[in-house]
C-alpha cells in the first residue's frame, strides 16, 4: 500500500536525522570514559583484619582525627565551626559518622595514609611548595596498616548503611563544596527558618547567615581556584555516564579539575543520585505515572478516530 | 438594512446577524477538497494543533517565568519545574512542540516539492508557507534565549555576531540589536518581547494569510490533477459521491485529518512523557555563565542545516551562502521552469534532483551538530556546496523537462 511506503521512508529519513544529531554527534562529542564500577584498583586492599575497639582508641587519641574532625555518632563535637574551619583549610573537614558507610574501605585506608593519593590531587599538592591541609597518618608506633586497619574497623562501625539518607549522603560528600540552592543548602548547612523585623522589613538573621555562607565561600574560592559550581539541578546538565566516571575519577573527565576523588561506594553514589535527582528532576516520578495513561488515552482516541472515519468513507469510495 | 424577524431558536438568532450557516458552509461542508490524496495531506493540520499546543503551554508558562538575567533560569528550572503544579508537563510539552513543529514543517515543506504543489497558481501558498517558516524560526530563536542558559546565551551571542556581517564589522549593529555589548538583561527582555508578542502575532496573521491562499488555487492532490472544482463539487451534492473527485472538508476531510492527529499525539506524548531529552538540551540546564564558553556551541536541530551551510566556508564566502540557503527556498516557484505539476517520481530529473536535496539536506543537518575537527571539517564545503548547485541546477534541469503524459 502507498501510504506504507511513505510512512516507511519518513521514518527512515526521521530517525536517521534522529540517530546523526543525538547518539552519533554526542558520541563524538564527549570522550568515552569507561566506568570502573567503583573498583578503586589504584588503591590497595586491606591485608589485615581490624579491630573496631583498637581503632577507636587510635581515632580519638594517637590518631588525631578529633583535632580537626566531629563524629556526632559518638558526640564528639565539632572543635571549631564551619567559618573558622574553611579559614584555616580552605574547606570544612566533613564529620565522620558516616563515612565508613558512603566510602570505599580501600579509599578510607588511603585517606588515613596518604590524603593526596587518595583524592587524586598530586598535581595540586606536591607536599612541598604546596601540602594537603591533611597531614598523613605517621603510625603510632606499632604496625602501621594494622592500624589503619583498625580505624577503618571503627568507622565502619559507628556507620550504619541503612541509617544513609540521600541528604546524609549528599551534605557529607559533596554539599561542604557544592551548595544546592533547589534543596536550600549551603555549603555551611540548610538556610535556617528566620523572620523579618516588622518594623524594618529587614531580616537579619538572614543577613547574618548570607555573611557567614558568602566568608565561607570567599575561602573555598581561594583554596579551589574558583567556586564549586551549585549543583541543584545538575543531573539534567550532565549524562548519567558523565556523573558516575567523574565522580569516582574527576581527572578523567577534566582532567587537572580542583575536584577531588570522592571515594564514594555504590550505595553512597546511588543516594548522593537520589538527591541530586530529587532537586534537579522532580518530576519524574510523575512523568512515569501519568505518561502511560495520557499514551492509552490516545491510542484510544485513535481508534474511536478510525472506526468514525470508516463510517464517513464508506460512502465516498 | 436587512431585515430581522424575531428568532425562535439561538441557532437562528446567530443566523440573523452572523449568517453562520453560510459561513459554515464556505469554510467548512462546502469547502472542497480532492480525494485522492494520502495522509501527508493532513500536516498543515497538525502544525495547526501543534502551534495550539506551543500557544496553550506558552500562555501557562508565561504566568511564571521572569524575563531577567537574574531569575528566568530559576524560574525556569525550580518554580515552573518544581513548584508549580503540572509545571513540568506544560515545559515539556512546550519544548517538545517547539521541535517536533519543525520536523513537521519540514515533512510539509517536502510534501509541497514532492507534488509539485507551489506552481501553476499555487505560488502565493508556497510564498506565504516560507513567511510562515521564517517566522517561526524567530519565534524558536528568541524562546531558546528564554531560559538563561549556556545555549541560550552562547547562540545568542554567536547568532547575533552574524548581523557584524563579516568583513562589513558592524560591530555597531550587533550592539543595537543586543542592547549591550554582550547579551545581557535587555537582550532577554527584547527577546522576550519578540516571543510572546511581536511573534507570535505575526505567525498567527500568516497563519490566516496561509489558508486564504488556498482558497482559490485549491488544495493540490496525490496526481497534480487540475479539478473542475465546480463540477465535481455539484456532482457529490447531488449525491454522486462515489463518483465526485472532491470531499468535503467537514467531515470527510476532517475525519481522515483527526486519524492521523490521533497518531501523532501518540509519537508526541510518548515524547514529551519519556524522551524529551533531543528537545531539551543538557548544556542549557548549566545557567548563562558569559566567562565560560561551552566546548561545543550548536543550534537546535531544525537549523543545522544551514548552520553548516555557514560553517565550514570562510567568513565572507560562508555569509553569501548563508544567506543564499535562508532566501532560495521561497523562489522555488520562479526557479522550477517546468509547467509540470505532479509526483517527482514521473518527472525525469527533477525525481533524482528532490531525493538529493533531502539527502544534502540531512547530511547537512548530521554534520552541523558535529564538531568541526578532522574529516567534518576537511568536507565540510562538500554538502554545503552541492546544496548550493543543486539550486542553481534547478532551472536548467526543469527547462528540459518533458511534459507529464509524453505530449
Amino acid at each position: 500500500m502507498k501510504e506504507l511506503k511513505i510512512i516507511a521512508v519518513l521514518v527512515f529519513f526521521t530517525l536517521l536525522t534522529y540517530w546523526g544529531v543525538e547518539p552519533f554527534a554526542h558520541s563524538v562529542m564527549h570522550k568515552h570514559v569507561d566506568f570502573k564500577h567503583f573498583a578503586y584498583k589504584d588503591l590497595p586492599a586491606l591485608t589485615k583484619t581490624g579491630d573496631a575497639a583498637r581503632g577507636k582508641a587510635l581515632v580519638m587519641g594517637a590518631g588525631a582525627c578529633v583535632g580537626c574532625h566531629s563524629i556526632k555518632a559518638a558526640g564528639i563535637p565539632s572543635p571549631m565551626d564551619a567559618n573558622t574551619a574553611a579559614a584555616s583549610y580552605g574547606v570544612n573537614p566533613p564529620d565522620l559518622s558516616h563515612v565508613g558507610a558512603l566510602f570505599d574501605e580501600k579509599f578510607l585506608a588511603e585517606m588515613i595514609k596518604d590524603p593526596t593519593k587518595a583524592l587524586m590531587l598530586g598535581h595540586k599538592f606536591d607536599g612541598k611548595t604546596r601540602v594537603f591541609p591533611m597531614p598523613a597518618f605517621a603510625g603510632a608506633g606499632g604496625d602501621k596498616n594494622q592500624e589503619v586497619a583498625d580505624m577503618v574497623a571503627y568507622l565502619k562501625s559507628i556507620a550504619t548503611a541503612s541509617k544513609i539518607t540521600p541528604t546524609i549522603a549528599y551534605t557529607v560528600s559533596c554539599g561542604r563544596c557544592h551548595a544546592n540552592r533547589y534543596a536550600k543548602w549551603t555549603q555551611i548547612g540548610f538556610v535556617p527558618k528566620t523572620k523579618s523585623n516588622i518594623t524594618t522589613n529587614q531580616d537579619i538573621d538572614l543577613l547574618k547567615f548570607e555573611t557567614k555562607v558568602a566568608d565561607y565561600q570567599n575561602n573555598l574560592a581561594k583554596y579551589l581556584g574558583k567556586l564549586p559550581p551549585d549543583l541543584s539541578i545538575m543531573i539534567r546538565a550532565r549524562s548519567e555516564s558523565f556523573m558516575k566516571t567523574f565522580v569516582e575519577d574527576p581527572q578523567s573527565q577534566l582532567p587537572g579539575t580542583a575536584m577531588p576523588r570522592v571515594g564514594l561506594n555504590k550505595e553512597g553514589y546511588e543516594n548522593v543520585k537520589a538527591f541530586l535527582e530529587k532537586t534537579g528532576d522532580p518530576s519524574k516520578p510523575a512523568r512515569e505515572k501519568i505518561g502511560p495513561w495520557v499514551i492509552g488515552f490516545f491510542v484510544i482516541f485513535t481508534i474511536l478516530a478510525l472506526l468514525w472515519k470508516r463510517s464517513i468513507w464508506k460512502d465516498l469510495h | 438594512m436587512a431585515h430581522f424577524k424575531k428568532a425562535t431558536s439561538v441557532h437562528e438568532w446567530l443566523n440573523q446577524r452572523l449568517a453562520v450557516d453560510s459561513v459554515r458552509k464556505v469554510l467548512a461542508t462546502e469547502y472542497w477538497i480532492p480525494k485522492n490524496i494520502n495522509f501527508l495531506w493532513a500536516m498543515g493540520m497538525i502544525l495547526a494543533v501543534t502551534f495550539g499546543l506551543l500557544l496553550i503551554s506558552g500562555i501557562f508558562l508565561l504566568m511564571y517565568y521572569k524575563p531577567d538575567t537574574k531569575l528566568a533560569f530559576d524560574s525556569v528550572n525550580y518554580t515552573i519545574m518544581s513548584q508549580v503544579g503540572y509545571g513540568w508537563l506544560w515545559r515539556h510539552i512546550h519544548a517538545v512542540a517547539a521541535s517536533v513543529v519543525f520536523l513537521i514543517i519540514y515533512i510539509h515543506m517536502f510534501t509541497g516539492i514532492y507534488y509539485g504543489s507551489y506552481k501553476k497558481g499555487r505560488e502565493m501558498i508556497w510564498i506565504s508557507g516560507m513567511l510562515l517558516f521564517v517566522t517561526f524560526s524567530g519565534e524558536a530563536f528568541s524562546g531558546y534565549m528564554l531560559p538563561w542558559g549556556q545555549m541560550s546565551y552562547w547562540a545568542g551571542t554567536v547568532i547575533t555576531d552574524i548581523f557584524s556581517l563579516g568583513s562589513l564589522d558592524l560591530t555597531g549593529l550587533v550592539e543595537w540589536i543586543r542592547g549591550g555589548f554582550v547579551p545581557g538583561d535587555a537582550f532577554l527582555n527584547r527577546f522576550f518581547m519578540l516571543h510572546v508578542v511581536l511573534l507570535p502575532l505575526a505567525v498567527m496573521a500568516l497563519i490566516v494569510f496561509h489558508f486564504a491562499t488556498l482558497r482559490l488555487p485549491h488544495v493540490n492532490n496525490q496526481d497534480g490533477e487540475e479539478i473542475d472544482f465546480k463540477e465535481e463539487s455539484e456532482k457529490y451534492l447531488s449525491g454522486n459521491t462515489k463518483n465526485s473527485k472532491v470531499i468535503r472538508f467537514q467531515f470527510d476531510f476532517l475525519s481522515k485529518d483527526i486519524v492521523v492527529l490521533g497518531f501523532f499525539f501518540i509519537f508526541f506524548f510518548y515524547l514529551v512523557f519519556f524522551h524529551y531529552e533531543f528537545a531539551m538540551d543538557p548544556v542549557n540546564f548549566d545557567p548563562a555563565n558569559g566567562l565560560k564558553t561551552p566546548t561545543h556551541i550548536y543550534p537546535e536541530w531544525y537549523f543545522l542545516w544551514t548552520y553548516e551551510i555557514l560553517r565550514p566556508f570562510p567568513k565572507n564566502p560562508g555569509l553569501l551562502a548563508f544567506g543564499f540557503a535562508q532566501v532560495i527556498f521561497i523562489f522555488l516557484p520562479f526557479l522550477d521552469r517546468s509547467p509540470n505539476v505532479g509526483p517527482a517520481n514521473r518527472r525525469g530529473a527533477f525525481k533524482v534532483w528532490f531525493w538529493l536535496l533531502l539527502i544534502t539536506m540531512v547530511v547537512l543537518t548530521i554534520m552541523g551538530k558535529l564538531p568541526p575537527e578532522g574529516i567534518y571539517k576537511t568536507y565540510g564545503p562538500v554538502p554545503a556546496s552541492i546544496f548550493i548547485l543543486l539550486w542553481l541546477a534547478l532551472p536548467i534541469i526543469t527547462k528540459f523537462e518533458k511534459p507529464i503524459g509524453g505530449k
